[in-house]
């Protein structure tokens, strides 16, 4: 598997959500995703980029586009150095949310993924990769 | 800090979502909002969600908070215009837009607002 | 290795127009090549063939044809192949086009060298090595272009099988047909939520007559375009669910939670009241002398 295009993002604010959600929709456009594919990994990015705007004080993102033979895929690396996740699984619950909100953030964003996973410790930092294939 | 118009339609107002929203612009927009159904007497209000590519679960939220103090002000709010890739993301994530009302643009919302306000009158019974 | 092409070259260069001659006889007697168009471009093919391995093989090494210095052939070889898939040959009949090629060299070396054993030996050995690599690079060449034309074929088909029909204004229909697999269940499913959109029609029946066997992933995603289309202010009425499909879905312990009809009829007679109208015969027309048929 070989990565064929990586691209760096600061999340620190509002409008660096909406650069991201532009950039992961240019990159999903170029690895040939079709629309709704696109939607899904947009929506995705946009759920776990708020987080780590909102609860993760702020970090980065790092858009990959992969090729595995054939096939292309998106992988999104999003970190920061924020008060961590104590209880991931709880996190991870539907609806579940510390905010003001629908709290389907984490657990929507798997959904929408192929591949999903989440590094969290407490007073360290949280990092979660999503992954898309065509 | 582009504003987003409200319009005036008979007895409803529409919202037109054009742009990316982050959340000054999603709060700004609330309490507009809010303002505008009391000060016009709105028995509708209709947010046209055409122009948008996704919508995540802040999007939801407001579309659900929009939709909650409207009903407590008694106006309908109808969400119209939500696109294929949007409506089956949703699904796939499980977004529950509870309260809301869909139609598929604005012509068929106001219909639908209308609908609504006419059985609603005064004879009716009302629902909780 | 160096005498071996010396010893080909050698070949092609002084009996050049024997060796095609006899080529293309071979080729004639053992593929139905068609009419005297078809010899006509073989004859070329065949020409065009032979210059391109007397310029490779002066330049290149022989065990490596994936070298650039082949890459003349091996373009001649990828169009024959994409030629003769949309002629509907085989790929054995497009391979003899290379490996006939045999007969003729062999004949002249044993000719040229034949009182030598030993160097005859080698020189066939090189020669068949050569030709077998270039055949087998033909066949995979072959299989490539069916896989792509197999590929289109199957999308355009995808796009033909499923209409999405108005019924009337603001009823749309989508009368699914044949076995549904998940990629396939996908786009039609996308397809119809556009023509939603497109139409504005706030109604969609979905018929399922024409669908032998429904499975859990395809009912899942019948039930998520029906909540897609919820979503969007349409609704979906399900039409042509047959016995054994009912009872699949009682077993799968599915919640379809739409309305279902039995017939495509009954879902547009729903549909039609749904939508505030309504069907009536006309008035009897006032008496006329009309002839009996």
């Amino acid at each position: 598997m070989q990565i064929e295009t990586a691209e760096d993002m600061p999340l620190h604010s509002s409008d660096d959500v909406v650069r991201v959600r532009q950039a992961v929709r240019a990159h999903a456009v170029a690895a040939g995703f079709s629309l709704v594919d696109q939607t899904k990994i947009v929506t995705a990015a946009s759920e776990v980029g708020r987080n780590t705007v909102d609860y993760g004080g702020g970090g980065t993102l790092r858009i990959e586009v992969l090729r595995d033979g054939q096939r292309k895929g998106v992988r999104l690396t999003f970190t920061d150095q924020g008060p961590g996740i104590t209880d991931l699984a709880l996190a991870m619950k539907d609806g579940y949310s510390t905010g003001n909100g629908l709290g389907l953030g984490l657990s929507g964003a798997k959904r929408l993924c192929n591949e999903f996973d989440i590094k969290s410790t407490p007073g360290q930092g949280t990092t979660v990769t999503l992954g898309r294939w065509k | 800090m582009p504003e987003i118009p409200i319009l005036k339609i008979g007895d409803c107002l529409l919202v037109s979502i054009q742009v990316d929203m982050h959340d000054r612009l999603a709060m700004a927009l609330q309490d507009d909002l809010t303002q505008r159904i009391v000060a016009d007497r709105a028995r509708g209000v209709m947010i046209d969600i055409s122009a948008l590519e996704i919508v995540d679960s802040f999007i939801g939220r407001m579309l659900n908070n929009i939709a909650a103090m409207s009903r407590v002000l008694d106006a309908v709010t109808v969400v119209v215009g939500m696109r294929p890739a949007v409506a089956i993301t949703l699904v796939e994530l499980g977004l529950g837009l509870t309260g809301v009302r869909t139609a598929l643009n604005v012509d068929k919302g106001l219909a639908l607002i209308r609908s609504i306000i006419d059985s609603d009158s005064p004879d009716a019974d009302r629902d909780g | 290795m160096s005498d071996s092409r010396n010893v080909i070259l050698l070949l092609i260069e002084r009996h050049y127009q024997r060796i095609l001659a006899e080529w293309l006889a071979c080729q004639k007697r053992d593929i139905r090549i068609g009419d005297a168009q078809r010899e006509a471009e073989a004859a070329e093919l065949a020409r065009r063939f032979l210059d391109e391995l007397r310029r490779g093989a002066a330049i290149a090494q022989f065990d490596d044809i994936q070298a650039p210095e082949w890459a003349g052939v091996r373009q001649l070889l990828d169009d024959l192949s994409r030629a003769r898939v949309l002629q509907g040959f085989t790929s054995g009949e497009t391979a003899i086009f290379v490996f006939s090629l045999k007969e003729p060299l062999f004949e002249l070396l044993r000719r040229e060298i034949g009182n030598d054993p030993d160097e005859l030996a080698r020189e066939v050995w090189t020669t068949t090595r050569l030709i077998d690599k270039l055949g087998l690079y033909t066949v995979e060449a072959y299989a490539r272009t069916r896989e792509e034309v197999i590929a289109r074929q199957q999308q355009e088909l995808l796009e033909l099988s499923t209409p999405v029909v108005e019924l009337w204004e603001g009823v749309l229909a989508l009368p699914l047909i044949g076995t549904l697999d998940s990629e396939r269940t996908q786009i039609v499913m996308e397809s119809l939520l556009e023509r939603i959109v497109a139409s504005g029609a706030e109604i969609a029946i979905i018929d399922i007559t024409g669908v032998p066997t429904v499975d859990t992933l395809v009912a899942q995603h019948l039930i998520k375009t029906i909540s897609a289309a919820r979503l969007m202010g349409a609704d979906c009425i399900l039409s042509g669910i047959r016995p054994q499909i009912a009872q699949t879905i009682v077993h799968l312990g599915l919640e379809l939670n739409v309305v279902s009809k039995a017939t495509m009829a009954d879902a547009l007679a729903l549909a039609l009241r749904r939508s505030g109208k309504m069907v009536t015969n006309r008035p009897q027309a006032a008496a006329s002398a009309t002839p009996a048929r």
